[in-house]
């Protein structure tokens, strides 16, 4: 809660609004303890008196009633239409918006048409013939501005609840016994809850002003009672001779209206989870650089990665996702890097060309060298044109990666165009020639498909054709066949071995799967906590692995063929990368953890394992000496 | 050995909706009729890709969506309307999404109360100490009671999944792609927590996943979905070692094992038939090497091969 209103209070405008309205409020409350004349005492001798003239502080109206009284007494009562008005087109709105939503077909068509027609009607209209029917009076005209307003929250609140009924958990309730009613109650409401919040307090402002609107048309309070809309509407007629009398409610009006919606909109931005950590302010193209300490020589391979240090900076915490990685690879070799979740594989990937959404990401250390030269911090305009032409990456879910609504053949020309002048007619053609080296049946037809028409599998081959569409040196691969089902998997992983020794591409494939490691790459390096704890030859690694953690990650996978069986596991959980131990982040899980292993940093120590040169390790009681 | 259920005829059609003026067009066939039966204290593996229908058949099974035709027996009990509040008892779900099956503004203990509370009708201290049994059980600390869902980690979420669904007191757990989304570190905890939960509780498990590896290392037995239909069922050791049927030769050839050269095993680039179209006959036929004539035209039956195995194939793969 408290830090609910920190961030409500950092938004300048939301706090000043908060403050306008709490005054008022408080005015509101205390009305009848102040020393105030009665709002309906007429005093027809003293009409139209100027503020500030004896005994009326803001002076009179048309019957010589005292307008400071009027005024409050009239704000107290448009406030409590307006709030009343709001909480009876939430509590409908929103009730007629979670049956419909968590029901869906037929109820949900029935309620929705019937919300439509309600809809349907100019705004202003439907109040008035609902008052028009009802009758004029304050009571009536509560419930036109109510009704006019239910559509709103209908609609609002059932696109949310038809997201949230599809989701597991409410499955898991009827699973547990719940009845439809419990269900809506207890498992849907508390999620619907702060939108209904929400819209609430966006609309309450509006409200107040449509029972305003009523009540200067005569429709809302009757005479004498005071509201603000009555007193404007009352002055209308002495608005040239004593424009007083309509500014006193007009400001009060403008007042509150102002206020709750600047406090409204600072609600909804406090309360929406994607802008409190930082939606609203879009990543910058490449990723902030605040490097200290030297920057290391290059060596001359194709792509390096440098002792690279990537953190995020959310408030206070700094969570170190890659801490001093360093790869290498050269043309035509395959590097896998290996690594659970959260163990900084992809913030890795996407420091090489600087995609880390800034921010919160920083690079604080190392080098990321493409034939030597230095990308870090390097102009943007350098970035960019080593992206996708040089440097290309192909994502896990070629569904959010390709443009919904673009088919895919003019996608891939867009990807040749933006490096090559090339016309519009060759770029199909080379388009077409790309969807023809990753196999893709038919690719005359193929290419004028949007990526919803086609399977997964399929829609990996094109986001590979993209990534091969200017012929790049290094393609970065992130988990591409994580999503696909295993014989899709093959399929891609044969396509990406051909295209390697074909074309002499560089590969780092990143992977949490040891099998595809094995088929597929030369060298692994093996990533735990923000670090490589142990890299080599792939099949010296998977034969003799001489780091504990790699030792034991082996050992869990599953292999086909070994009959039933108990599983080995790794005891406990990865550390949280804002929270590291001064030592090896993997000792409090290692059954070979000894003294000096959490004391101070590890270094990695190259040499030969069981024979095989060139291995690195990042441990001082590996499995398998070094030599 | 008793039966703990049996499935006879199990299917789904899901109707498609006709536009405003043409008629109805005819449903998909999500699962086609199914039978067959688990006894108690099996685990039964079912393996299938994506879009072989295998997610529609557990929903099927725990009550969550009523079937088109055919029926579910548990313990030699028909239950005949898909209300999960009555399958509760009898059997329970886990979810493949370990954090979206937790209600997000629920702490961990109201979650756990609500299926003693509505199946089971305990009263507040009963309640209480048998969350902590069963707590205890699946090695998670009494202090996560009081926590919020999006506090844990993928691992023990899961694991909170599972205490959910023992809360109900089922004979039967359905766990579908339980592990899936977890890192193989974490994997393997909880399967051996699933295996020595079911010795402890004398548990059956159905236990869906596409990964043929984790379902070997579990099952007695193992069911191949393909399209809807079963394709070959049949002991797990000898489905693994003998695969009868094409289709199951080619998920085993398929996994990427250490060591074994990359080739894809199917150079031809297929993909699953259209489920609005479905092909007359095999549904593997346009993929499989052995296929003939008879098999585009007509729909294999399961049929027994071998000693305890059945395929659905007319050209059955030899030893």
């Amino acid at each position: 809660m408290s830090k609910f209103l920190a961030l409500l209070f950092r938004n300048r405008l939301a706090a000043l609004g908060g403050v306008v309205i709490a005054v008022i409020f408080v005015l509101a409350l205390i009305t009848p303890l102040l020393p105030l004349q009665s709002p309906d005492d007429t005093d027809t001798a003293h009409r139209f008196l100027l503020p500030f003239s004896g005994g009326h502080l803001l002076g009179t109206d048309q019957l010589g009633r005292d307008l400071l009284s009027r005024l409050l007494w009239g704000t107290r009562l448009s406030l409590a239409v307006g709030i009343a008005a709001a909480l009876a087109a939430g509590f409908v709105g929103s009730a007629v918006g979670i049956v419909a939503g968590y029901f869906g077909g037929r109820t949900d068509n029935v309620i929705m048409r019937g919300v439509d027609m309600l809809m349907a009607f100019p705004y202003i209209l439907l109040a008035l013939a609902i008052v028009a029917a009802l009758g004029p009076g304050l009571m009536n005209a509560l419930i036109a501005v109510a009704a006019v307003n239910v559509p709103f929250f209908a609609r609002n609140i059932r696109g949310i609840t038809v997201g949230l009924a599809g989701r597991e958990f409410v499955d898991a309730a009827r699973l547990s016994g719940k009845g439809h009613i419990r269900i809506l109650l207890t498992e849907l409401l508390p999620n619907v809850l702060p939108v209904i919040v929400v819209a609430m307090s966006t609309t309450v402002g509006w409200m107040i002003l449509e029972t305003a609107g009523l009540s200067f048309l005569g429709l809302g309070a009757q005479p004498p009672q005071a509201d603000l809309g009555g007193m404007l509407g009352e002055a209308r007629s002495a608005m040239i001779s004593s424009p007083h009398t309509s500014v006193v409610p007009g400001v009060m009006i403008f007042l509150i209206v102002m206020s709750i919606n600047l406090l409204g909109d600072g609600v909804r931005d406090a309360l929406d989870p994607r802008l409190r950590s930082g939606a609203l302010s879009r990543p910058k193209p490449a990723t902030d650089v605040r490097r200290a300490g030297p920057v290391p020589e290059a060596t001359g391979a194709l792509l390096e990665v440098q002792a690279l240090e990537t953190q995020f900076h959310v408030g206070r915490r700094i969570y170190r996702a890659v801490n001093g990685v360093s790869l290498a690879v050269r043309p035509g070799e395959c590097l896998g890097v290996i690594g659970e979740s959260g163990s900084g594989k992809s913030v890795t990937a996407l420091s090489v060309m600087g995609l880390v959404a800034s921010p919160p990401g920083v690079i604080t250390g190392g080098a990321v060298r493409y034939k030597g030269d230095d990308l870090v911090g390097a102009p943007y305009g350098k970035l960019r044109s080593l992206r996708g032409d040089r440097v290309a990456y192909i994502f896990q879910d070629p569904l959010s990666t390709l443009h919904p609504l673009y088919r895919i053949g003019d996608q891939l020309a867009e990807a040749i165009t933006a490096h090559h002048g090339v016309g519009g007619r060759e770029a199909r053609q080379r388009a077409l020639k790309l969807l023809r080296d990753v196999r893709i049946p038919n690719p005359e037809s193929r290419i004028d498909n949007y990526p919803h028409e086609m399977s997964g599998g399929m829609r990996q081959r094109v986001g590979i054709a993209m990534a091969l569409a200017n012929d790049p040196d290094v393609i970065i691969a992130d988990e591409p066949t994580t999503a696909l089902d295993v014989t899709v998997q093959a399929q891609i992983l044969s396509l990406l071995d051909d295209l390697r020794r074909d074309r002499g591409l560089a590969i780092v494939f990143i992977t949490h799967d040891f099998g595809v490691v094995g088929q597929l790459c030369d060298r692994v390096a093996v990533m735990y906590a923000g670090q490589i704890v142990e890299e080599g030859p792939t099949q010296a690694i998977l034969d003799a692995p001489a780091h504990p953690y790699t030792a034991r990650l082996i050992a869990c996978v599953p292999e086909l063929g070994g009959g039933r069986r108990a599983l080995a596991a790794i005891p406990g959980l990865p550390p949280s990368v804002d929270d590291l131990p001064p030592g090896c982040a993997f000792a409090p899980r290692c059954a070979r953890a000894q003294e000096g292993c959490t004391a101070a940093p590890i270094d990695m120590r190259e040499g030969a394992v069981a024979g095989t040169p060139g291995r690195a390790v990042r441990c001082i009681n590996p499995e398998e000496a070094i030599a | 050995m008793t039966e703990a259920l049996r499935v006879t005829d199990l299917s789904k059609t899901f109707p498609q909706a006709g536009g405003l003026f043409s008629p109805a067009r005819p449903g998909v066939r999500a699962v086609r009729p199914v039978s067959f039966a688990v006894e108690e204290g099996e685990t039964l593996g079912i393996v299938g890709e994506s879009g072989c229908g295998k997610s529609t058949f557990a929903r099927m099974l725990v009550g969550l969506l009523p079937p088109s035709s055919g029926e579910i027996e548990i313990e030699g009990r028909r239950l005949d309307n898909a209300d999960p509040a009555k399958f509760g008892k009898m059997i329970q779900y886990v979810f493949q999404d370990p954090i979206s099956s937790l209600n997000p503004r629920k702490t961990v203990r109201q979650i756990m109360e609500a299926p003693l509370r509505r199946l089971h009708g305990m009263a507040r201290a009963e309640r209480a100490a048998r969350i902590a049994e069963i707590f205890d059980s699946v090695n998670l600390r009494q202090e996560f009671l009081d926590r919020y869902p999006h506090e844990f980690s993928g691992g023990q979420a899961q694991r909170i999944g599972i205490a959910r669904a023992l809360a109900a007191a089922p004979r039967i757990l359905v766990l579908d792609e339980p592990v899936s989304a977890l890192d193989v570190s974490v994997q393997a905890q909880v399967l051996n927590l699933l295996a020595g939960l079911k010795a402890d509780f004398n548990l059956t498990y159905l236990f869906i996943s596409h990964d043929l590896a984790v379902v070997e290392a579990v099952s007695d037995r193992v069911l191949v979905l393909y399209f809807g239909s079963v394709v070959e069922i049949g002991r797990a050791e000898s489905i693994f070692r003998h695969p009868r049927h094409p289709y199951t030769r080619l998920l085993a050839d398929s996994a990427p094992v250490v060591g074994r050269p990359l080739t894809a095993p199917e150079q031809k680039d297929t993909e699953l038939p259209d489920p609005l179209d479905p092909p007359p006959g095999c549904a593997f036929a346009g993929r499989c090497p052995r296929a003939t004539d008879l098999c585009r035209q007509e729909e294999p039956p399961l049929r027994p091969m071998g000693e305890d195995q059945l395929a659905a194939c007319h050209h059955p793969l030899e030893d």
